[in-house]
């Protein structure tokens, strides 16, 4: 019965949001402020709509009602609780329901908490929201309906892919999706803005929190995807530049590149119709990300079986917003009041130095991403773009950007003096050149990159960091700890997010000093890994709640002494008969020695992977950093959502009257 | 400094730097791409011995010999031709006979594949792509198959 009053709540919020859609549209011609306010409440409806019908599917899993297909498909009645949870969204039909359950909920926020709004701009957007629920809520009922019903009734599920029955995939899609969906909020700010066509510093400042918001997400969803991938999958990498993985950078890209140029915009009232421009081209890249993922066109380690004829229709979708937005943009942007040039030795040139490097890193990834789809179209034949493509090109573009990311920090608005912003990055300078040469000089066949990597790593903390310290640093020793605790919270946290990115840097750049190691062993034997020392003591099989374990234990010595056991795994899970590979970890200073299995054979021998992996958790520390400053930043009671407006933006009541 | 000398400035870095990226993904483009070639495009002597691409197709049954310690040995078929793999290393989970499977690397020179990369999928009932189209070429390919695989 519930899962009809879920199907039932989805074809209402359909309903509700071509109103909200439509009605407020008719209500700015008319000048009408109360059909204007009807996009408040119908957004606050749908979001309890959706939440409904999200509520009803989750309920089917969490009983294991096998009457329902989409449940007999992804559940088993003796899976884990946690993961029948997570099961709602770990297939195509329950990925989309939250997917439109995301975007009901930003829309809603904006509707309760952007009340300090003008109200033309928050009817606006709340309009463009709507027209994109409209979409992908056709979408769904149409070719995806998680609530289709299965007769006769099957008695057991086929049980959600192992792989997936995972606490990192539990938390990834999620995570990620708030960002992706995030940035339709961007999206539809920037439409309002080239509907209204007026646009100026206010819109950005309301427009900010969004963007920061949203871009938040999408970092920790990336790094836990990562992450993710890094422990579950055995193969001891953590980024494989596959099309899936490119799908959620793009976007993260132009985000990046959002929220720099929004400063530029709000700060000095200067590249509008650029930040217009990227705002809908951050939404794009995710709708696209949504396209590649969904419908398997792009040959990926990470694809599921996929159903091409509801890519098509994604597809349509994606050109409609798209092309639509773009159309309304090259229309109306013309019209929009251009900001002023200003000097390039400033904040605002280093900001603009920051776009054009995101930018065309974002562009290279396009292309290296969909040539092989353009390729194919165009001659028929069938290449792969992977990890030296995108090495040789990504790397050096970002390089450039993380060396002069500490200079742009501390480079004064309208005019900078980088004579003197120099000398204040002296000693990061310093360090970052002792640090290079020590690097090289110790691990000399290593190549050049990994030495400069650790370098600029090194550099970008200390550089990011130095900007608190010269401002708290005028006055005693004493006071210099209340000063510092006294800068504005958005210097910290843009000083934190930045040696966020150094601290990834430092991290990507040891993957070059890892140790490596692959063997057939028997019990008894042992294997030598950099400091450490494996002992596999035996091998026994084990019992789970829906899986077989045959599990490896290792002693793990340093010097001599026990410092862990080590217990990998090779996992059968019963429904599917499918294997899977269950990595042991043992952390030392932010190294990780890192354990997989192989098949063994009737041998008695079973082929192990070792590596040992300095300093592998920086990569995802330094981005949850990232995420921690922009925390900071939007914690910060000057751009709060809910912050009382300025005298200067009243048109609320002027509408009114 | 003047407004058109900004002006001129910024201009002249972007172009700069996507020219530099433009150089770059060129010059990658050229070097560091593999096509992707049936056991059929092999036999037709369509690929140099040493150059790097993708060779797909499914894994015959009862070809895996994995008496050779940590290196690997299989035959990978498209229904017309067949060439022999050697891979070093681990196999994803889900590598199995009578699967589609695809490798990376290059052809040695006594006609045989030596494979750096297998690649991994996430799922049974997933079948590369590439694979797919190759095997619907030779003719093998049966939509019946794929149906009966999803319904186990």
């Amino acid at each position: 019965m519930s899962i009809e009053i879920g199907h039932f709540a989805l074809i209402l919020a359909l309903v509700v949001s071509l109103f909200q859609m439509l009605m407020p549209q008719l209500g700015l011609r008319r000048r009408d402020a109360q059909m204007m306010q009807l996009a408040d409440r119908a957004a606050l409806v749908q979001f309890l709509l959706i939440g409904l019908s999200f509520a009803c599917l989750t309920t089917a899993y969490l009983t294991s009602d096998f009457s329902v297909r989409n449940v007999f498909e992804n559940s088993h009645s003796l899976k884990p609780m946690i993961y029948k949870f997570s099961g709602v969204w770990g297939n195509h039909e329950g990925s989309l329901l939250l997917w439109v359950l995301i975007l009901a909920l930003s829309g809603a926020a904006v509707a309760a908490f952007g009340q300090g709004m003008p109200q033309r701009l928050r009817t606006n957007v709340l309009s463009v929201q709507a027209s994109i629920s409209v979409a992908f809520l056709l979408f769904i009922l149409l070719t995806s309906n998680p609530f289709e019903r299965l007769v006769p009734v099957p008695l057991e599920g086929r049980d959600l892919n192992p792989i997936l029955q995972d606490i990192g995939l539990a938390i990834h899609p999620p995570l990620l999706y708030v960002g992706y969906v995030g940035l339709s909020i961007a999206f539809s700010f920037a439409v309002a803005a080239l509907l209204d066509g007026r646009v100026d510093a206010a819109w950005a400042k309301f427009a900010r929190p969004w963007i920061l918001g949203a871009w938040l997400f999408l970092t920790l969803g990336i790094s836990m995807g990562s992450y993710w991938a890094y422990y579950e999958l055995g193969w001891g990498g953590w980024w494989f530049w596959d099309p899936v993985e490119n799908a959620s950078l793009m976007p993260w890209l132009a985000a990046t590149a959002l929220i720099h140029s929004a400063v530029v915009m709000e700060k000095r009232g200067a590249l509008k119709v650029w930040t217009i421009l990227l705002a809908i081209l951050a939404f794009s890249l995710s709708l696209l990300g949504t396209f590649i993922v969904r419908s398997g066109v792009l040959t990926s380690v990470h694809s599921f079986a996929s159903d091409p004829a509801r890519g098509v229709v994604i597809l349509f979708i994606l050109c409609l917003f798209i092309g639509g937005s773009l159309a309304l943009f090259a229309w109306r942007a013309p019209q929009l009041q251009q900001g002023g040039l200003f000097a390039p030795v400033s904040r605002e040139g280093a900001l603009v130095f920051n776009n054009l490097f995101l930018c065309t890193s974002c562009l290279a990834v396009f292309v290296g991403t969909l040539y092989p789809l353009a390729l194919e179209a165009w001659d028929g034949s069938k290449i792969s773009v992977g990890p030296p493509f995108f090495n040789a090109v990504f790397i050096p573009l970002v390089l450039p950007l993380v060396l002069a990311m500490p200079f742009g920090q501390q480079l004064a608005w309208k005019r900078g003096d980088l004579a003197a912003v120099t000398q204040r990055l002296l000693i990061a300078i310093g360090i970052a050149i002792a640090a290079m040469i020590i690097m090289a000089l110790m691990q000399g066949e290593k190549g050049v990159m990994a030495p400069i990597g650790v370098g600029i790593g090194l550099f970008a903390i200390v550089g990011s960091m130095s900007e608190i310290v010269t401002r708290a640093g005028r006055g005693g020793a004493g006071s210099f700890v209340r000063r510092a605790l006294g800068l504005p919270i958005s210097a910290w946290g843009s000083a934190i997010a930045h040696a966020g990115v150094g601290l990834t840097v430092l991290g990507v750049a040891a993957t070059a000093y890892e140790i490596e190691h692959i063997a057939n062993l028997k019990a008894g034997e042992t294997v030598r890994l950099g400091a450490y020392e494996l002992v596999l003591n035996k091998l026994e099989q084990r019992q789970g709640p829906n899986y077989r374990d045959l599990v490896a234990v290792f002693d793990v010595r340093r010097g001599g002494v026990v410092e862990a056991t080590l217990e990998p795994a090779k996992r059968v899970y019963t429904a599917r008969q499918m294997p899977t590979t269950e990595v042991a970890r043992h952390t030392h200073h932010f190294g990780q020695l890192y354990i997989a299995l192989g098949e063994s054979s009737d041998t008695g021998q079973v082929p192990v992977r070792a590596y040992w992996k300095p300093f592998i958790l920086f990569i995802w520390l330094g981005s949850v950093l990232m995420a921690l400053g922009g925390g900071l930043s939007l914690s910060e009671r000057r751009i709060r959502v809910g912050a009382p407006v300025p005298a200067k933006s009243v048109p609320v009541k002027s509408l009114r009257a | 400094m003047t407004r058109k000398q900004r002006r001129f400035t910024f201009i002249a870095v972007a172009v700069g730097v996507l020219a530099l990226a433009i150089g770059l993904v060129l010059f990658a483009l050229r070097d560091s791409v593999a096509f992707f070639r049936s056991p059929s495009d092999v036999a037709e002597k369509k690929v140099r011995p040493g150059e790097r691409f993708r060779l797909g197709g499914l894994v015959e049954t009862g070809s895996v010999d994995k008496s050779g310690g940590q290196t690997v040995g299989f035959t990978i078929s498209d229904g017309k031709a067949v060439v022999r793999v050697s891979y070093t290393g681990l196999l994803p989970d889900l590598f199995r006979e009578g699967q589609g499977v695809v490798t990376e690397g290059a052809l040695l020179a006594d006609g045989s594949f030596k494979a750096d990369t297998v690649l991994a999928k996430h799922d049974e009932t997933y079948m590369p792509r590439e694979v797919a189209d190759a095997l619907k070429k030779q003719g093998v390919w049966k939509d019946g198959v794929k149906k009966e695989e999803a319904k186990k």
